[in-house]
């Protein structure tokens, strides 16, 4: 087990080092110019050369990322251009802000999801199972930025119960913070709960009906006893892997629920960048948010593993 | 043919007729502004109401139908015509030319599909159609992992022995003997592609980086009617409800088609964008 998280770290190491030369070529591509940038665009070019000069914009493009690259090691993530402010508090700030909005939809996510398909497994071939699976169809359908504005029209405009966008630290108070929390999270859950129902719904029916569940039966255990203790542990074997993928789904997610709902997190800076053409806060945000997801990949294949002796042993599975 | 293969053509076809008929059945002008007929609630004349500039909710949808399915089509192209050669190519040849091409994919797939669009995008000024090519880009992996792994079962096969004894050149055996076999699969993973394209594609447009005012791609259209949810919620509703029927339409496709493919497979699980 320890040479395969070794060999998997290794590859993620590997991954994102080359994440890092893609996103920096590609946004080396940028027509922005940092110099026109901070000069503002009716700058003297006498004055935007000198800058370029300065700033090593006129060196080969290998040099620049290897000096970003050992800057961005050593935590030094530069500059804004645009703000004039430090890029890595501004980050850790949108990070954290992300990471508890992902957080919430997250454990959301797992605990309805498997509810609900525990709940259409139970009920398999009846009513309830088939209303599920129809709302998990629908659920599956509905882009993400479609929930986002149905969560508004519903909560925001039609009760009014919920404010439509922004956000509030938590020192005005708990409940303020958490009232602007609430819309992004329905969306993100809304959107992501379906496949989580759905897997675990086709597993524990697949569970139920496996011989040691019929001895369990025949040992004359209560129904609750079954399913809980010896069918549900099994059937969530595939459920939790998922969870974890889901984990760098959610990453997706943010860009646009941030970007709907004004919920200035790691999404939202992104956006932010690309339409402002603040290129050094690009990167370092690309680079977290590429971090973050191959790190819950990292953490899906080693839980497969974990649970899944098959694997551990050197059998390649894709 | 199964029930949900007939209702998911049925669908399907549905939008892809009203789309493809869109300027010949549209009721009124897609793009004529006139400021007074702004924000009418749907009615007998506006079917579906009009916008804030007084155009035809129903017009504009018809003709953004034809936007959204021409940009899933064509960004899965895209991803066909770059992913199968990498797939036959590393599933063929193996060695270096396979762990290079496929460790390629692993890094394209090692950022969420739309950042890495946003960032191939934030390269240009925004267009629909590179709206498309960058959609098409982000799918490439899966694509090229699926025709990878269909080439890796084909390349034993006795007709593919019997054309390498026969001396035929790697790209006769890849696209005349392994290539017309490979098709099934990759048709049927193409065609969800298109749903995934579809949504990446609007969901792009939707942030401002596809389809620019005054067009009527659905995306935009969602995007543009946020500022109305209050007085105008028909805006955002109808190009939404559009889109998941269309979507739904193509998923029951593609799952009444594996079921068709493949019997023993149970209910398949949905995977996000």
């Amino acid at each position: 087990m320890t040479a395969f998280i070794v060999r998997r770290l290794a590859f993620v190491v590997l991954v994102l080092t080359a994440v890092s030369m893609l996103v920096f070529t590609i946004t080396s591509l940028l027509p922005a110019n940092v110099a026109y940038l901070i000069l503002g665009s009716f700058a003297p070019p006498e004055q935007v050369k000198a800058l370029e000069l300065k700033l090593g914009l006129t060196d080969p493009i290998w040099q620049q990322y290897i000096r970003w690259a050992t800057g961005f090691l050593s935590g030094d993530l530069g500059e804004s251009p645009l703000l004039k402010r430090p890029i890595a508090p501004m980050l850790w700030e949108a990070v954290s802000r992300s990471l508890m909005l992902t957080g919430f939809s997250f454990v959301l996510i797992a605990l309805i999801g498997i509810g609900l398909g525990l709940l259409a497994a139970l009920r398999h071939g009846r009513t309830l199972d088939h209303g599920i699976s129809v709302a998990t169809y629908l659920g599956i359908a509905v882009p993400e930025f479609f929930w986002s504005i149905i969560v508004i029209i519903v909560f925001a405009s039609w009760l009014g119960w919920l404010p439509a966008s922004g956000y509030e630290p938590m020192s005005e108070g708990v409940w303020v913070w958490f009232k602007h929390l609430i819309a992004p999270t329905m969306t993100l859950v809304f959107g992501h709960l379906a496949h989580v129902s759905r897997l675990t719904r086709s597993s524990m029916i697949e569970v139920m009906q496996s011989p040691y569940v019929n001895a369990a039966r025949a040992k004359g255990l209560p129904e609750r006893v079954v399913v809980m203790r010896h069918a549900l542990r099994n059937a969530l074997l595939p459920t939790i892997t998922v969870l974890a993928l889901d984990f760098g789904r959610l990453m997706g997610g943010i860009v646009v629920v941030e970007t709907v709902f004004a919920y200035p997190g790691l999404g939202r800076l992104v956006v932010f960048s690309i339409q402002n053409r603040d290129l050094p806060t690009l990167q370092a945000a690309i680079l977290v948010v590429a971090a973050i997801y191959a790190f819950a990949n990292l953490i899906a294949d080693l839980l497969y593993a974990w649970l899944n002796p098959k694997i551990r042993f050197g059998v390649h599975v894709n | 043919m199964p029930l949900q293969l007939k209702a998911g053509l049925l669908i399907t076809a549905l939008i892809i007729g009203l789309s493809v008929l869109a300027p010949w059945i549209a009721p009124h002008p897609w793009d004529t502004i006139s400021m007074r007929t702004r924000f009418l609630p749907p009615n007998s004349i506006y079917w579906l109401g009009t916008d804030e500039y007084g155009r035809d909710v129903l017009s504009r949808l018809l003709m953004g139908g034809r936007l959204s399915l021409m940009m899933g089509v064509s960004a899965t192209l895209v991803s066909l015509v770059i992913g199968v050669p990498m797939g036959l190519a590393a599933g063929y040849f193996g060695g270096w030319i396979e762990e290079g091409l496929m460790r390629l994919a692993d890094v394209m797939m090692a950022i969420p599909p739309i950042m890495l669009g946003l960032l191939v995008l934030a390269v240009t000024p925004p267009a629909l159609w590179k709206t498309a090519v960058a959609v098409g880009f982000v799918y490439i992996p899966p694509i090229a992992r699926l025709t990878r792994s269909v080439t890796l079962t084909l390349a034993g096969e006795d007709f593919v022995q019997a054309a390498r004894a026969r001396a035929e050149s790697p790209t006769y055996i890849l696209f005349r003997e392994i290539l017309p076999n490979a098709w099934p699969p990759l048709i049927v993973e193409a065609s969800l592609r298109v749903t995934y394209a579809i949504l990446l594609g609007s969901a792009l447009s939707f942030l401002g980086l596809g389809a620019q005012p005054p067009s009527s791609d659905w995306g935009l259209m969602i995007a543009e009617a946020r500022s109305f949810l209050d007085r105008a919620p028909w805006l955002a509703l109808a190009p939404g409800f559009a889109m998941c029927a269309l979507v739904i339409g193509i998923n029951l496709i593609g799952d009444g088609a594996r079921e068709r493919l493949d019997p023993r497979l149970k209910a398949r699980v949905g995977k996000s964008v």
